[in-house]
């Protein structure tokens, strides 16, 4: 088996997490859709450091953890904002920047 | 399951250091097949099960599945602080916002935007699509492998890396998960800009509104129910709103009083009727264990609001009738 | 010496400046200060005048330069004046005629409240016209000519709150405008031709540029002139313009303005001389008009209308006598002048008639007037002599020369210019007894109309300057005559040359008293003999063409303004359609397009992500394409 399979194994996951980002309505869960988007794409990398022999991709991974934790920490802390404001999580509710 | 041990598919002997591998170990074959389903199992779970929760759940399991993967494939530092960081801490996050949201409220699975389903499907299918075969393209037969990278160790290895080659980047992330923290304090923190009212003063309020003078009726609680989200009722049998809970009754998270058991309360009134002299009091905690009587959660628990609210419309009915 | 001659525009200007600006404190005295100015400005040119005639005849013209206007290297547009024999003719005309009717015209819009204003556009009309006399090239000429036409059309449009003045105002501005394209594009040619436009250098080489050149300049000249001068085809609007108060009419369309086209003709009289053909244009315009306008003449009843077809008429004499080249000059002005004098009287006389009459013009409800006017009698009648060429006053000598000289054009062309020129005699000799004997003798037909006025003779303050220039209009003309010493004094500067009249002098004296009798005795028995009727009968063809001014505003109207109508129509429909059809179109296009674009934001965070990862799969989809190229 070639670690291109993780490659592969890593698009359909990144796809499976943007669908659920666009199906969901639930805030939280969109999140953690796009938090499964962030870990297909650390898979592509650390795939990527093997296959070329140098931990740059891994280093790229471990910087994607990290941004991806400081935006877990916003997004999670607007999410709890808007349940303050509008008693919801559904994005569709925070909807009033239409027509 | 085990970490899987590093087989880099690169033998160990210097001299072969440099030619390339082109497949893994068998191990790592069936490994990644077996998980890479419950991987994507997971993943599926996440997009499709209704409740957040278990979303949540089958996140976490893919997400440990991903540390196996990255063990695997030599990263062990960055394996630990997979199932550390995210399966630990944010995944945790996760679940604490969740508890704060409303744990039990299932997401409904209707639509409502037009089309959105199926341009989703079709962008989803669309970029699978496309990046399978933008993969298949690049044509990478064989791989280097990081025994070599990861000779000295690998935890010292990325490090040299991050404080050589990438402490810039380092720094400024460093700075971003301080910017980070400080944007999510301020955003939840809620200054208080009025003085806090004393307990005369909301009295004198509530006095002035004029809805609702005296404390709010209790929840079901002592009426029937060892629960707060059970509303408690009403002199004529009907539930009350009121009695709940603000957050519970935003969550939709209000229990409705099933239609048997507005039956069994007429009964229990008309019972009470009959024997007449004999406390409530008594009667309720003096009488061992009556299964007839027994007005039990177990059967009304599922029932939806319509179904609560015809029910209620016909004890009243019952009510008038006597 | 020289430097007095700004003075001679200053002080007209400085009095509209100070009148139109000056505001309400200068209502009650104001107009004596237009008085005054323009006075200021006569006795300059007096000045200047007494000055000039203690000179030798070639060193009478004076010389100002002002300032440089346009300083660019090849073209060198000066402020300058040139007082020169011809320009001091009409310098004394103009203010001397002016000064009078400003005074006459204190009594007469004494109850008019815009009486500051009247002042102040008469004295810029004033600086204007002097300005145009006084120019020493071509360029300053037409400020000058732009200038009068501005104050004539200021001053028809007076009371603008009536609609046919405002109409006649418009009518007068537009008609001229075709004039004054004329004279732009005379000045154009001649700066590409002479490479100047002062007229030193233009009229003096004027012989070494080509016959074909003169001649377009000279056509584009005459089209100015006929502009200004109301001559055939540009006459139409001389008729309207005598809706503005009658000073006005005896001021500019009588006495100086509407003899610009005269002045113009006979300043370039070199570029003439060089182009006989646009000559011959000239004089027949001239001919053309002389007959038009004392035909129109002879069918009004409004007194000022018949004056205004009769003002054409003489101007049409005087532009034919400029066409006959050196022959004919000195006589064309001499005719101005005392034209300007009989000519200011009669309308002066007209307005004092109207003054008593209570603005009543239609001379059908006039009628033995003489008795209650005498003082307007006596000096319209003076005027009316002088006008028809009784023999000894003015009007018979200045006429007599250019009957003269139209014979001694020779040739063919001398008998017919000579025969018109004697018709046009007889007719204005009809004219004028019948406007005289309508007006101040037969039955008092005004009795016993409504609001019947009562006649009254005017103040003072309007008669005197009647009387001084009814003195002009008997005296003038045998002054100039007298041992030729107007030929002589304007000799200098438009060249004499004596004409061979196949017919004697003494013949076509005889001939012009003969047609003059035959006038007056056509229009006796028509109305000295038999009572006017007071509502004008039908009339024959002729005369009910005559009244509508021989259709000229059918024909211009027909011919000009009609299809102008539908090329604008056609325009307007094309623009709105065409130019607007698209632009909108466009803009409704965009704005549809816009309109559906529009619910692609519908607010929901998920349909946008729709579209981002719609766009993340093409952008996917483009890289994978250029790979495969």
């Amino acid at each position: 088996m070639s670690p291109v399979n993780y490659v592969y194994l890593a698009a359909v996951l990144f796809t499976i997490g943007a669908a659920g980002v666009l199906i969901r309505r639930n805030a939280i869960v969109v999140f953690m859709c796009i938090e499964l988007m962030l870990n297909a794409a650390n898979l592509t990398l650390v795939a990527f450091s093997r296959i070329h022999g140098n931990l740059d991709g891994q280093i790229m991974a471990f910087f994607v953890m990290v941004v991806a934790a400081a935006e877990v920490v916003v997004g999670l802390a607007i999410i709890v904002m808007m349940y303050r404001s509008r008693h919801s999580a559904s994005v569709d509710d925070a909807s009033l920047m239409k027509l | 399951m085990p970490a899987l041990p590093a087989t880099g598919g690169v033998p160990s002997s210097g001299g072969a250091l440099t030619l390339a591998a082109t497949a893994t170990s068998g191990g790592e074959t069936a490994a990644f097949w077996v998980l890479g389903t419950i991987a994507v199992l997971g993943a599926l779970g996440t997009v499709l099960l209704r409740r957040a929760v278990h979303s949540a759940l089958c996140l976490a399991g893919t997400m440990v599945i991903l540390a196996l993967f990255y063990l695997a494939n030599g990263a062990y530092f960055l394996g630990i602080v997979q199932i550390v960081v995210y399966t630990g801490a944010v995944m945790m996050l996760f679940l604490f916002v969740l508890m704060l949201v409303g744990v039990s409220a299932a997401d409904s699975l209707k639509e409502t935007l037009k089309g959105q389903r199926w341009l989703a499907a079709a962008c989803g299918l669309g970029l699978g699509v496309l990046l399978v075969a933008g993969i298949g393209q690049a044509a990478v037969h064989t791989f280097e492998g990081v025994g070599r990278a990861n000779a000295g160790g690998n935890v010292p290895a990325l490090a040299t890396l991050l404080f050589t080659k990438y402490v810039v980047a380092f720094e400024v992330v460093g700075a971003l998960l301080t910017v980070a923290a400080v944007g999510a304090t301020l955003l939840t923190h809620r200054e208080r800009i009025e003085k806090s009212k004393s307990q005369r003063e909301q009295a004198e309020e509530r006095v002035k509104r004029g809805t609702q003078l005296p404390p709010l009726p209790a929840p079901g609680v002592y009426a029937r129910h060892n629960a707060v989200d059970r509303p408690g009722l009403l002199p004529d049998g009907t539930p009350s709103e009121l009695t709940i809970s603000a957050t519970l009754r935003d969550r939709g998270q209000v229990r409705e009083v099933g239609q048997e058991a507005l039956h069994r309360v007429a009964a229990l009134e008309q019972r009470t009727a009959d024997s007449h002299g004999q406390t409530e009091h008594g009667r309720m905690y003096g009488e061992p264990h009556d299964p007839q009587r027994d007005v039990d959660d177990a059967d009304d628990a599922g029932q939806g609001g319509r179904e609560a609210r015809k029910a209620r419309g016909e004890a009243r009915e019952e009510e008038a009738a006597k | 010496m020289e430097s007095l001659i700004g003075l001679l525009v200053g002080f007209p200007l400085l009095g509209a400046a100070v009148l139109l600006c000056g505001g309400r404190k200068l209502d009650r005295s104001g107009h004596w200060l237009g008085v005054l100015l323009s006075g200021a400005s006569f006795v300059t040119g007096v000045v200047l005048f007494a000055g000039m005639l203690g000179k030798p005849t070639d060193q009478r013209a004076l010389h100002q330069h002002l300032f440089t206007w346009v300083p660019v290297e090849s073209f060198q547009a000066n402020v300058a004046f040139q007082l020169d024999q011809l320009a001091m003719t009409f310098v004394l005309l103009i203010t001397g005629v002016g000064t009078l009717i400003h005074i006459y015209s204190v009594g007469y819009m004494e109850h008019d409240v815009g009486r500051r204003r009247f002042f102040g556009y008469l004295n810029l009309f004033l600086a204007a016209m002097l300005l145009l006399v006084l120019a020493d090239n071509y360029l300053l000429l037409y400020v000058g000519w732009e200038g009068v036409g501005l104050a004539s059309y200021l001053l028809i449009g007076f009371w603008q709150f009536k609609p046919s003045a405002a109409v006649a105002a418009k009518k007068a501005f537009l008609v001229n405008r075709v004039g004054d394209a004329g004279l732009a594009i005379a000045i154009f040619l001649m700066f590409t031709t002479f490479g100047s436009f002062t007229f030193a250098p233009v009229l003096d080489n004027a012989t070494d540029a080509g016959e074909g050149k003169l001649t377009a300049i000279g056509l584009m000249l005459l089209l100015a002139a006929c502009g200004k001068s109301a001559q055939v085809p540009l006459q139409s609007w001389l008729g309207d313009a005598m809706e503005g108060p009658t000073p006005v009419s005896a001021l500019i369309h009588a006495a100086t303005m509407v003899t610009a086209g005269v002045y113009l003709i006979t300043r370039s009289g070199a570029i003439f001389n060089g182009a006989p053909d646009a000559q011959t244009v000239v004089v027949v315009v001239g001919a053309v008009t002389l007959l038009y306008g004392a035909i129109v003449g002879c069918a009004k009843d409004d007194i000022k209308k018949a004056l205004a077809g009769s003002t054409m008429s003489q101007i049409g004499y005087m532009v034919l006598a400029a066409g006959l080249g050196p022959i004919g000059y000195a006589f064309a002005i001499m005719h101005l002048v005392t034209h300007g004098f009989f000519k200011a009287g009669l309308f002066l006389g007209a307005g004092s008639v109207m003054h008593g009459m209570n603005d009543e013009v239609d001379m059908r409800r006039y009628g033995g007037l003489r008795k209650y006017m005498p003082v307007t009698f006596v000096t319209f009648g003076l005027g009316y002599l002088a006008i028809i060429g009784f023999p000894g006053l003015s009007g018979f000598f200045s006429k007599d020369q250019i009957i003269e000289a139209a014979f001694a054009k020779g040739g063919t062309q001398g008998w017919i210019l000579g025969a018109v020129t004697l018709v046009g005699a007889a007719i204005t000799a009809y004219y004028m007894t019948r406007v005289m004997l309508m007006t101040f003798f037969g039955e008092e037909r005004w009795k016993g109309q409504e609001n019947e006025p009562h006649p009254h003779e005017s103040p003072k303050i309007m008669t005197v300057p009647m009387i001084v220039l009814a003195f002009g209009s008997v005296f003038a003309g045998g002054l100039f005559k007298a041992g030729e010493s107007f030929v002589h004094w304007l000799e200098p500067v438009t060249q004499f040359e004596h004409g061979h009249s196949p017919v004697s002098a003494a013949a076509v004296t005889g001939a012009t008293v003969v047609a003059l009798l035959l006038g007056v005795g056509g229009a006796w028995l028509q109305y000295g003999r038999r009572p006017v009727p007071s509502v004008a009968p039908r009339g024959s063809l002729l005369t009910r063409a005559a009244r509508r001014d021989l259709l000229q505003d059918d024909i211009n109207h027909a011919v000009l303004v009609k299809p102008g109508e539908y090329l604008t129509r056609g325009l307007v429909y094309a623009d709105n359609k065409v130019v607007d059809g698209a632009v909108n179109g466009t803009a409704a296009a965009f704005g549809g397009l816009s309109g559906r674009t529009r619910r692609v934001q519908n607010g929901f965070v998920r349909s946008y992500a729709v579209s981002m990862f719609g766009g993340a799969a093409v952008l996917v989809a483009a890289t994978l394409l250029m790979r495969a190229v």
